[in-house]
């Protein structure tokens, strides 16, 4: 039906389309003169018909849900929904749904049954209704603008209004999506914070999630201190970046100056081949190469390695964010101004001196912008993590041992689970704000270290 | 030159020129020291990019091959019978069959070890044959195929023989039937073509990526049909239209920062808004696309307002000077010029998409699907997640399909930077 609805759509706009352009050509051929463009009355008919009813579609299949399931719910007989807790409430709409697809486990009481045939008329209803109006709401545009076709209607300027509002529509998308990420965020993690307080998620220093099954369970209480998983996070990256920083300024430094025109023209694109690797791909290589790699070397110097150290996850990580250390550092070094390297250059330093002791220090906003940047990806880096880190939050800082980070941790909270009502999937969405807000501000901080410091030298 | 410019400094202290030589060859030291210091950390780079290649080549070429076996299968009425079609013990028929050309297998217990060779897709591979010509019925047949992984693995010599048999997963006595086989040349291992026609399943030898391809397929499109004209029609907005002021200021900062946050906070987004609030359905490509597509926006709309800002002032004017107006002057003469600059920034844009995992496995496309899906709305895996549900499978045979998986995902990254390297090369121009 949906299919059908937009159908209609594209061809009550392709029929205005053809009419608007016939009625402007007869006009001009009548002899008059056009304001516009006979393909400007065309488009315009067009477009009158298609961005309304598109956004009447799309509102209709959003909205039709949350109306038929309050309508159904109101349908159901007394004393079977109501009273129940909200688990089994959406089991009972689920198993009505199933039913009115078709699938059908055991003997369902008849009151389901008899919902699951109102649900399926409801949906008709919907479907029919949506495409009946959709079909009038068409017709009727379309005719409105066929009757705005004559020689001194400013067709062309109509048909920019609507594709000025369009791309205005377009450019707050991206606000809309920053929006959507703080708000869907937001809601969880406030309905995560009315279970468990602040204080106890900021400041305690247990991370435990499993959630007792059962009421009377004394076993697992579940505990939501963030302290371990943050630890765990910052020593992947501390990690990754003592890999990352020394390796990526070296070559920075090495392509930037010591290196020919030629090395440089194949070496910098070869480089960036690290960078454009899928992470899955690393986290793959972690425990297919590495890990193995450092558990063997470990056993040959009689240290006992965790399988899924933090080395390991945070020494692949590093690889990954060479390339983006050395060409922010690339760039801040090419940005200093060739005066002061020539300065250094004619008072007699060798280009070793010039690069430590005059151009570093000249791009060092420039580099701490980078490294603030790649700080932020380590952080929010989630596939090398979820395959090569593990899944217990200990409170250690030994890079030996295995640790968790936070992506992990929303990662492994969410995979497989659709309830959002306990603390346990809960929780990723308050880790999700915190990993939001931290990268955030590291980000506009980072971004603005950058800019400004490429202002000075401009 | 230096002997003729030597001062003599002070009695009793070295003059300038003397602490310069003195220092020198320490100074040149440094100077080698830093080169070789950069030279090591571009061969550092360098290896780990080749230990990811040769590890994911090494451990993924098997699976470009699978081990099959030729059998004469006797279709047997009292086994199967047309009536009882599609079903039927094919199972017995096809191991009777293997039985048959070992020969020698009498017992029970033999029989069922015997069995183990097979894949447990071969007495498909007859039902498939006998359903399509039941004819066949009462006949013999020759058949091809698939063994099980671990004599796929035997033949692939990933097993090895010298370890004890009680540490092995096939016994002596399956090696010395399966030696057997292969001398009698009826084993054989051709290109593994069914890696890519076949859909996900728990059986290794069985396992392949069709699903993941079309998942990947609907997602990319959706991804590009919503961020491509989104992307551009916010890119040329900013560019071209919007008032310099707040409002833009803050539209820009916006996007600057969408690009930077972590990818898992979009699956976040998506999962709650998607599926939580509009309620469509999970591990569906439709809800994947929508939460890629918001992803990639920002990283299409920088990129087509970098190849907008590319094209000279001068088009615009001229365009105006002959009357355009200021949407003609940038759809007509433009946006045209920008356009390969903007499909470069798109084809990045898309193969940043195509990798992208954790946002795919937040909104559940991590579903074991055995079939693949003929809508958006169907569930459906990707690669990459595919990649992520095989490197999490315990059977060893698994190994290799992941690096095979990767091998084939880094394949279509590679093949959509070339197309980027040759757009830029072959359209872009000097002003």
């Amino acid at each position: 039906m949906t299919a059908l609805a937009f159908g209609v759509m594209l061809a009550v706009a392709l029929l205005g389309y053809v009419w608007n352009r016939q009625a402007a050509r007869a006009i001009h051929d009548g002899g008059q003169r056009l304001h516009s463009l006979a393909s400007y009355h065309a488009l315009y008919a067009a477009l009158l018909v298609l961005v309304p009813v598109f956004v009447l579609i799309v509102g209709w299949l959003v909205l039709q849900r949350p109306v038929i399931l309050s309508m159904l719910v109101a349908s159901l007989p007394e004393g079977t929904y109501q009273g129940l807790p909200t688990g089994e409430q959406q089991l009972v709409v689920a198993e009505i749904q199933s039913i009115a697809g078709g699938t059908v486990f055991g003997t369902p009481e008849p009151w389901k049954v008899e919902a699951a045939d109102y649900l399926g008329h409801l949906r008709d209803w919907s479907a029919a209704l949506m495409t009946a109006s959709v079909a009038a709401v068409a017709v009727l545009l379309m005719l409105l603008s066929r009757g705005r076709v004559s020689a001194a209607f400013r067709a062309r300027q109509g048909v920019e209004r609507i594709v000025m509002g369009l791309m205005l529509f377009c450019s707050i998308v991206a606000i809309l999506t920053t929006i959507g990420i703080v708000a869907s965020l937001l809601v969880e993690s406030i309905r995560f914070f009315r279970m468990v307080p602040l204080t106890e998620f900021l400041f305690g220093t247990r991370w435990e999630p499993q959630m007792p099954l059962r009421e009377d369970q004394i076993a697992a209480a579940g505990a939501f201190g963030i302290i371990p998983v943050a630890l765990g996070t910052v020593l992947i990256m501390i990690l990754a970046l003592s890999v990352a920083i020394p390796v990526g300024l070296l070559t920075a430094i090495y392509l930037n100056e010591f290196a020919s025109a030629r090395f440089r023209a194949w070496a910098k694109p070869v480089l960036e081949i690290l960078s454009g690797v899928p992470t899955i791909v690393y986290g793959f290589f972690a425990i297919l190469v590495v890990a193995p790699a450092i558990r063997n070397f470990g056993e040959g110097i009689g240290l006992t390695i965790s399988p899924n150290t933090a080395l390991a996850a945070g020494g692949v990580m590093g690889i990954m964010i060479i390339p983006f250390i050395s060409s922010f550092a690339d760039d801040a070094l090419a940005a200093v101004p060739r005066s002061l390297r020539d300065g250094s250059l004619a008072l007699g330093a060798t280009r070793g001196e010039t690069v430590l002791k005059v151009l570093f220090p000249a791009a060092i906003p420039g580099i701490a912008g980078g490294i603030l940047l790649a700080v932020s990806r380590a952080i929010g880096e989630t596939m090398i993590v979820v395959m090569a880190a593990g899944l217990i939050a200990t409170l250690t800082i030994n890079p030996l041992d295995s640790v968790t980070t936070i992506t992990v941790q929303i990662m492994t909270l969410l995979i497989g689970d659709t309830e959002f009502d306990s603390p346990k999937t809960l929780a990723a969405f308050a880790l999700g704000m915190v990993l939001f807000l931290v990268t955030l501000v590291i980000n506009i901080f980072a971004l603005r270290l950058v800019r400004k410091y490429r202002e000075i030298y401009d | 030159m230096a002997e003729t410019l030597e001062i003599s400094g002070l009695p009793g202290r070295p003059s300038t020129m003397e602490t310069i030589r003195g220092s020198l060859a320490a100074r040149r030291r440094r100077e080698t020291g830093l080169k070789a210091a950069g030279l090591v950390a571009l061969g550092f780079a360098f290896t780990m990019l080749g230990l990811v290649f040769l590890s994911l080549i090494g451990t993924g070429y098997h699976a470009f091959t699978q081990t099959h076996v030729t059998l004469d299968v006797y279709v047997d009425p009292e086994m199967i019978s047309e009536e009882r079609l599609p079903r039927g013990d094919f199972d017995d028929a096809v191991e009777a069959g293997l039985a048959e050309r070992v020969g020698g297998v009498e017992s029970k217990a033999e029989r069922r070890a015997l069995a183990k060779l097979l894949s447990d897709g071969a007495q498909f591979a007859l039902r498939d044959m006998v359903v399509a010509d039941p004819g066949l019925i009462g006949q013999r047949v020759t058949l091809t195929v698939p063994t099980s992984d671990s004599f796929d693995q035997l033949n692939k010599g990933l097993i090895d023989r010298a370890t004890p048999e009680e540490n092995r997963r096939v016994t002596d006595q399956q090696i010395a039937w399966f030696d057997a086989l292969d001398e009698a040349g009826a084993i054989s291992a051709p290109f593994n073509r069914w890696l890519f026609t076949n859909n996900d399943s728990r059986f290794p030898e069985q396992a392949g990526l069709r699903g993941a391809l079309t998942g990947t397929f609907w997602v990319l499109l959706i991804c590009f049909a919503i961020s491509f004209p989104l992307g551009i029609g916010a890119a040329i907005y900013l560019e071209e239209f919007a008032p310099k002021g707040r409002m833009s200021d803050l539209i820009e900062v916006n996007i600057n920062n969408l690009a930077a946050v972590p990818s898992v906070v979009f699956g976040l987004l998506g999962l709650a808004m998607f599926i939580g609030w509009f309620g469509m359905p999970r591990s569906a490509p439709i809800v994947g696309g929508l939460t890629l597509s918001l992803m990639t926006l920002p990283t299409i709309i920088i990129a087509t307002r970098a190849a907008l800002k590319a094209v000279p002032p001068s088009i615009r004017e001229a365009a105006l000077g002959g009357g355009a107006s200021n949407q003609q002057a940038v759809f007509g003469h433009i946006l045209p010029l920008a356009m390969p600059g903007i499909m470069t920034g798109t084809i990045i844009g898309m193969a940043q998409a195509i990798g992208e995992t954790a946002p795919l496995l937040l909104v559940g496309m991590n579903a074991f699907v055995t079939s693949a899906a003929a809508s958006p709305f169907e569930s459906a895996t990707t690669l990459p997640t595919q990649i992520y549900i095989w490197a999490d499978s315990p059977e060893r045979g698994f190994v290799s399909r992941t690096s095979a998986a990767i091998l084939v995902l880094l394949g279509f990254l590679v093949v959509m930077n070339l197309l980027a390297i040759i757009l830029r090369r072959r359209f872009e121009r000097q002003w």
